[in-house]
C-alpha cells in the first residue's frame, strides 16, 4: 500500500479509533483478562500506529495490526511493574506463551458483547453501569459522558473508577452469562440501553450522541452473529423502540428550540427509514409472543408513527396496549398514559376522572407530567383556570436543570395563552 | 487532551527514608517516566525546590506586595508538576494511578488543561478597539 500522508494517515487513526476501540478493547480484555490493562495497552497500540503508520504505510489488516501491537504493549507493562512487584510475573509469563494465538473475527464480536455483560453487571450502581459502557463499549471519553449527563468529567470519572473496582474486587468474570441467568442479565443490559436512550431524548446536541449510541448498542446485541440465545423478542421490540421514538427528533422541537408535542408535529419531518425498520421489528417482536414491556410501548409508538394525525391515531389499539402493559409492568405513569390515550378515545371527561383518581393515589401528585396531562384535559373541557393552575403546578414541579428547560419553557407558554 | 497532575509530598517522611530506599524511590519513578515519554503521554514536567525557596507575590493596599515561602502552609508540598497527554480524565487516572510516586505517598491532583484561546481572542480584540480609538 502506499505510504499515505501524516495528516490523512492520523485522520484514518481517528476514525479508526471511532469504529474499532470498542471491538479491540473487548478482544484485548478477553485476552489480559484485566480491563485496566487492557485499556492500556490499546490506548498504547493506537500511539504505535500513529508512530509506525506514517513510516510503514497502512499494515493489510488493521484490526489484527492493533490488537497484536496490543498484546505487545502489555507484555512491556507487565514486565515492567514485574521488576517491582514478583505477583505480576505469572500473568506476563501466560500471556507471553498465548502471543502467537490470533483470534478470530466471530470470536472478536463476541468478545464485545462479553464486555457489555460486565459493564451491565447488577453488582454495579446502575451510574456505574450508564458510564462504563459508554466508555468501554461505545468508546466514548469521559468528558463526552459527563457532558451529556449534566455532570462535572470529575464527578464522572470516579463513577468509571469506582465501577471499576467492583468488578475488580467481585472478580467479575469477563463472560456471557449462563443460559439459567441470562434472561435476568439480559434484562439489565436492556434497561442500561433505555436508560441511555431517555438520557438522550430531551437536549438536543448532546442528546443525539446518547441516542446513537443507545442505537448502536441495540443493533450490536441483535447482530452478534453466534448470539443466536439473545434472539429475545424484547432485544427487538427495544431496538424497534428506540427507532420508533428517534424518528420523531426533527419534529421535536422548533427551530427556536422550543418544545412540540406529538399532536401538534410536523409529521413530514418524521424519518421514515427509521419508523420503517422499526416497525418491522416491532411485528417481528409480537409474532414471537414472548414479548414483554418493550415490545408493547414500541407496538404503541407504531400506531403513532402509522397515523398521519393525532386525530386519526387509532387510539382504542393504544388503550389496549396499554391495558396489556400495565398488567406486565404495573406503573403509575403507564396508567397516566393511559389515561392520556382514554382521554383521545372516550373523550376528555373520562380521561380527566382517571388522571383525578392517580393524583388522589398521591405516588404521582409530585409528578409535574401528570399535572401537565390534566391541565391539557382542563383546557379542552374549556375549564382555563383549572387548567391554568395545573400548569402551574407542573411548573412548580419541573427540575430546574438545562434538561429541563424546553419543558419549563412549554408550560409557561401554555400558561400565558391562559391568561 | 492535557491533564497537568500537581503532585504533593510530604517532606518530613522523605527526610526519614536512608539515602538506598530514596535512590530506589527515584529510580521506580524516573523509569516510569521514561515509560510516559516512550508511550508518547509525557507532554512536559518540572520539579519544583523545596517550599522555602518559594516567594508569593499578590496585591495589597493598592500595591504588589511579596512575602518568603508558598502562599498555603500545609503538612503537603507541591512537589512537582507533570503535563500529561491523555484520551480523556479516566485514562488520565489510570496513567497515574501507577505512578510510583503514589505508592511512596505523594498525592496527585489531576486537572484538565485550560482552553484560553477564545478568551484571549477576546482580549486582543479588545485591546485592539482601546488603541484604534
Amino acid at each position: 500500500m502506499l505510504p499515505n500522508a501524516p495528516e490523512d494517515l492520523s485522520r484514518i487513526i481517528e476514525t479508526l479509533y471511532r469504529s474499532e476501540s470498542g471491538r479491540i478493547l473487548a478482544t484485548l480484555v478477553r485476552l489480559l483478562g484485566d480491563l485496566d490493562l487492557a485499556e492500556e495497552a490499546m490506548h498504547e497500540a493506537f500511539a504505535a500506529a500513529l508512530e509506525t503508520w506514517p513510516q510503514t504505510g497502512l499494515p493489510d489488516k488493521l484490526r489484527p495490526w492493533l490488537i497484536s501491537a496490543g498484546r505487545f504493549k502489555a507484555i512491556d507493562v507487565m514486565r515492567r511493574r514485574r521488576r517491582f512487584d514478583d505477583a505480576q510475573s505469572d500473568l506476563a509469563l501466560r500471556l507471553e506463551a498465548r502471543i502467537n494465538e490470533a483470534p478470530q473475527e466471530e470470536e472478536i464480536e463476541d468478545d464485545r458483547l462479553r464486555l457489555i455483560f460486565t459493564c451491565c453487571h447488577p453488582a454495579l450502581p446502575p451510574e456505574g453501569q450508564v458510564a462504563l459502557t459508554l466508555r468501554e463499549v461505545c468508546g466514548l471519553t469521559t468528558e463526552e459522558i459527563a457532558r451529556a449527563f449534566l455532570v462535572t468529567p470529575a464527578t464522572l470519572a470516579q463513577r468509571i473508577v469506582r465501577a471499576k473496582a467492583i468488578i475488580r474486587d467481585k472478580a467479575i468474570p469477563y463472560q456471557v452469562p449462563a443460559l439459567l441467568e441470562l434472561s435476568a442479565r439480559l434484562g439489565a443490559v436492556l434497561q442500561v440501553v433505555y436508560l441511555v436512550f431517555n438520557a438522550g431524548y430531551s437536549t438536543e446536541a448532546t442528546g443525539a450522541v446518547l441516542s446513537r449510541e443507545a442505537i448502536r448498542l441495540g443493533r450490536l446485541l441483535l447482530d452478534v452473529p453466534g448470539a443466536d440465545l439473545l434472539r429475545e423478542p424484547e432485544v427487538m421490540g427495544l431496538l424497534g423502540l428506540m427507532l420508533l421514538q428517534e424518528s420523531r427528533r426533527a419534529a421535536r422541537n422548533s427551530a427556536e428550540g422550543e418544545l412540540i408535542l406529538l399532536d401538534r408535529q410536523d409529521r413530514s419531518l418524521w424519518n421514515r427509514d427509521q419508523i420503517a425498520e422499526g416497525i418491522a421489528l416491532t411485528e417481528n417482536a409480537l409474532r414471537s409472543r414472548r414479548f414483554g414491556a418493550y415490545t408493547l410501548q414500541a407496538a404503541i409508538a407504531a400506531i403513532h408513527a402509522e397515523a398521519s394525525s393525532a386525530v386519526s391515531t387509532d387510539w382504542r389499539q393504544i388503550t389496549l396496549l396499554y391495558d396489556r402493559l400495565i398488567r406486565i409492568q404495573p406503573s403509575p405513569v403507564v396508567e397516566l398514559n393511559r389515561a392520556v390515550a382514554i382521554a383521545m378515545y372516550e373523550g376528555p371527561e373520562q380521561g380527566l376522572s382517571l388522571i383525578d383518581d392517580l393524583l388522589a393515589r398521591e405516588e404521582l401528585a409530585g409528578y409535574h407530567l401528570a399535572h401537565s396531562a390534566r391541565a391539557d384535559l382542563c383546557r379542552r373541557l374549556g375549564r382555563f383556570s383549572e387548567a391554568r393552575a395545573s400548569y402551574e403546578k407542573a411548573l412548580s414541579l419541573a427540575r430546574q436543570d438545562a434538561r429541563h428547560e424546553p419543558e419549563r419553557r412549554f408550560l409557561l407558554g401554555r400558561i400565558e395563552e391562559l391568561k | 487532551m492535557k491533564y497537568i497532575c500537581l503532585g504533593y509530598y510530604e517532606p518530613a517522611k522523605h527526610a526519614g527514608m536512608t539515602e538506598d530506599e530514596r535512590n530506589a524511590m527515584f529510580d521506580e519513578c524516573f523509569e516510569y517516566d521514561d515509560h510516559l515519554r516512550a508511550n508518547g503521554h509525557w507532554a512536559g514536567g518540572e520539579a519544583l525546590q523545596p517550599s522555602e525557596t518559594a516567594l508569593t507575590l499578590y496585591w495589597k493596599n493598592g500595591k504588589v506586595a511579596t512575602t518568603d515561602g508558598p502562599y498555603t502552609e500545609t503538612k503537603e508540598q507541591l512537589g512537582g508538576i507533570l503535563v500529561l497527554e491523555a484520551r480523556d480524565m479516566n485514562h488520565a487516572i489510570q496513567l497515574m494511578a501507577q505512578h510510583p510516586a503514589v505508592k511512596y505517598g505523594s498525592i496527585f491532583e489531576i486537572r484538565p488543561s485550560g482552553d484560553l484561546n477564545e478568551m484571549m481572542k477576546a482580549s486582543q480584540e479588545r485591546r485592539r478597539k482601546l488603541t484604534a480609538r
